[in-house]
């Protein structure tokens, strides 16, 4: 079943047109990933499909479970079911972990819920649920703590923007074992990268250059296209007749 | 109502279970309105009390060298919603005592209640004196708090207090305290408030460190909604060599509230070193947004981001 359709998604932003048409497909339960040079309008679809401020304004539409997500604020976004994990997450001071983790979540059991949700992502619950979530943590150690966010709130649809950018080998795994957790509970998810790795952790690819769709398919495919194409662009974003398909 | 009726609800109030703070090895003080209603000494510590028309005197006396296991705790506060109480508060912390002081002072029913405190504390050299103090108002924000205090540390003294105002609507608050920190003496000075509706918040505390190397740090966080107001003035001036501070403040201003910040910093040695910051505006954006995109509506997450920062 599709649970999300962009359609002919364009946007400008100070006066440049960022997104330029894009049209893609998220079925439910399946992984996908968003792959693109720096600049090519990866983060910009994330930010627009969740709604944030400065990426209301745009042509096309998103259609979520069918109906149109235009109007709607992020948090209306929220409570059906979208979500997005930042590429560098927010820190609050004084906010303790345990308060954070289960912000979004309906229970009433949070401490319990909190300390699964990040054993799941690899943090010893007794380490953490007490800390606040400010500076004192390490970049790394905040996106696992963001996932675990996410995880306590069970979305249907889940934005990973750079899912890597910050972690170490060791809390890469926790965090793709993680995804996988998502998607074997339903969850559809779609990760924002530029990084074979975590390309290799979807199930179907959206290759983005210059704001648009240039190709689409299995991640072998798209990756190896990526790695021996994009990367040695002279044009990035500017695709000339060599980059197009 | 009998006194131990009072002390029951004082401490019911506050959110303190009263088996708590009522046993054997706690030693505290509890006076409501203008009548002391409990106490409980240990050795070390020593309390003489007056009870005046308007509130009470209170000398409390920390012994040379004394040590207490746990947190000694004070209640101040009245049950009735109209009425004064007028504390006058001398403290003496003796040579190397060291004490963990709890305060609690509510007023649950306020609708015209003025709470004053003149204190004057005194640390002696090596002592080491925490001052934790809890306000609980009701939500109709009918009181008038003025505490003001005179510090005075003596050599290698350390000094902490913590002045916390976040649940129930302030009413009006004036904080003024004066301290001043000879050599090697140490003062943290710390203020969480939470203002809405007409409130209005006035801060001024000043630290003058007068010895060598001595120390202080003023920390103020406001949080602020409605139509309340905040101004802070806090002052640290440094005439001795090696001495350090630093003045922080930071104040989230929501609606129609006002708020102003004027951090002052004097040093008059060439080898001290003075620095301050003030921050004021609106929640964080980025925060604000990660919140929302759990779903939390927009006064939810500005309610999680103010009791993060004021925590």
């Amino acid at each position: 079943m599709t649970l999300l359709e962009v359609r002919d998604l364009a946007i400008q932003l100070d006066d440049k047109q960022v997104l330029g048409g894009v049209s893609a497909d998220f079925k439910q339960g399946r992984v996908y990933a968003i792959v693109g040079p720096n600049g090519a309008g990866k983060s910009t679809l994330a930010n627009v499909i969740m709604g944030l401020p400065g990426y209301t304004n745009f042509q096309g539409d998103i259609l979520y479970r069918g109906e149109s997500l235009k109007g709607l604020a992020v948090d209306e976004r929220a409570r059906k079911g979208v979500t997005l994990a930042w590429q560098e997450p927010a820190r609050f001071e004084g906010l303790s972990v345990h308060k954070f983790v289960t912000a979004g979540a309906k229970t009433t059991n949070g401490r319990d819920l909190a300390a699964a949700a990040l054993r799941q992502v690899g943090l010893e619950p007794a380490r953490y649920l007490n800390r606040a979530v400010d500076k004192t943590l390490s970049g790394g150690e905040r996106k696992r703590i963001e996932l675990a966010s996410i995880l306590a709130i069970e979305p249907a649809l889940v934005l990973m923007d750079e899912p890597d950018s910050g972690i170490d080998v060791e809390a890469l795994d926790q965090m793709f074992e993680a995804i996988h957790r998502l998607k074997e509970k339903g969850s559809t998810v779609i990760l924002i990268t530029h990084s074979r790795t975590v390309l290799r952790q979807a199930e179907h690819a959206y290759l983005l250059c210059d704001g648009r769709v240039i190709d689409e398919g299995p991640v072998n495919r798209i990756g190896q296209y990526f790695e021996n194409r994009c990367a040695l662009c002279d044009h990035t974003n500017e695709p000339g007749p060599q980059e197009a398909l | 109502m009998s006194d131990a009726e009072l002390v029951q609800r004082l401490l019911e109030s506050v959110g303190i279970k009263p088996s708590h703070v009522l046993s054997d090895d706690v030693a505290r003080l509890e006076v409501h309105q203008n009548h002391v209603v409990g106490a409980h000494l240990l050795p070390g510590l020593e309390v003489d009390t007056t009870e005046r028309d308007d509130g009470i005197e209170a000398h409390l006396r920390l012994l040379p060298g004394a040590r207490f296991e746990r947190p000694i705790h004070l209640c101040f506060g009245m049950l009735p919603e109209k009425g004064l109480q007028h504390i006058v508060l001398e403290i003496d912390v003796e040579e190397d005592a060291s004490a963990q002081v709890l305060a609690h002072c509510t007023f649950p029913n306020a609708v015209e209640v003025k709470h004053r405190m003149d204190a004057r504390i005194r640390i002696a050299p090596g002592a080491n004196y925490s001052y934790y103090e809890r306000h609980v108002h009701g939500p109709g924000g009918g009181v008038e708090v003025i505490p003001h205090a005179t510090v005075e540390l003596g050599e290698g003294a350390r000094f902490k207090t913590e002045f916390d105002l976040i649940k129930g609507r302030v009413g009006e608050m004036d904080i003024a305290y004066d301290a001043v920190g000879q050599a090697h003496s140490v003062l943290e000075m710390l203020a969480r408030v939470s203002g809405s509706g007409t409130d209005k918040i006035r801060i001024h505390e000043k630290a003058r460190l007068a010895g060598e190397a001595a120390r202080a740090v003023l920390t103020t966080t406001i949080a602020l909604r409605d139509d309340a107001r905040a101004e802070v003035f806090n002052t640290i001036i440094a005439d001795a060599p090696r001495a350090r501070g630093h003045v922080d403040c930071k104040e989230i201003v929501q609606g129609r509230a006002v708020a102003k910040a004027v951090p002052i910093v004097e040093v008059n040695d060439p080898t001290a070193h003075v620095t301050h910051e003030a921050a004021i505006g609106s929640v964080d954006s980025k925060q604000l947004q990660t919140l929302l995109s759990r779903g939390l509506t927009e006064d939810e997450a500005v309610d999680l981001i103010i009791e993060g920062m004021l925590s």
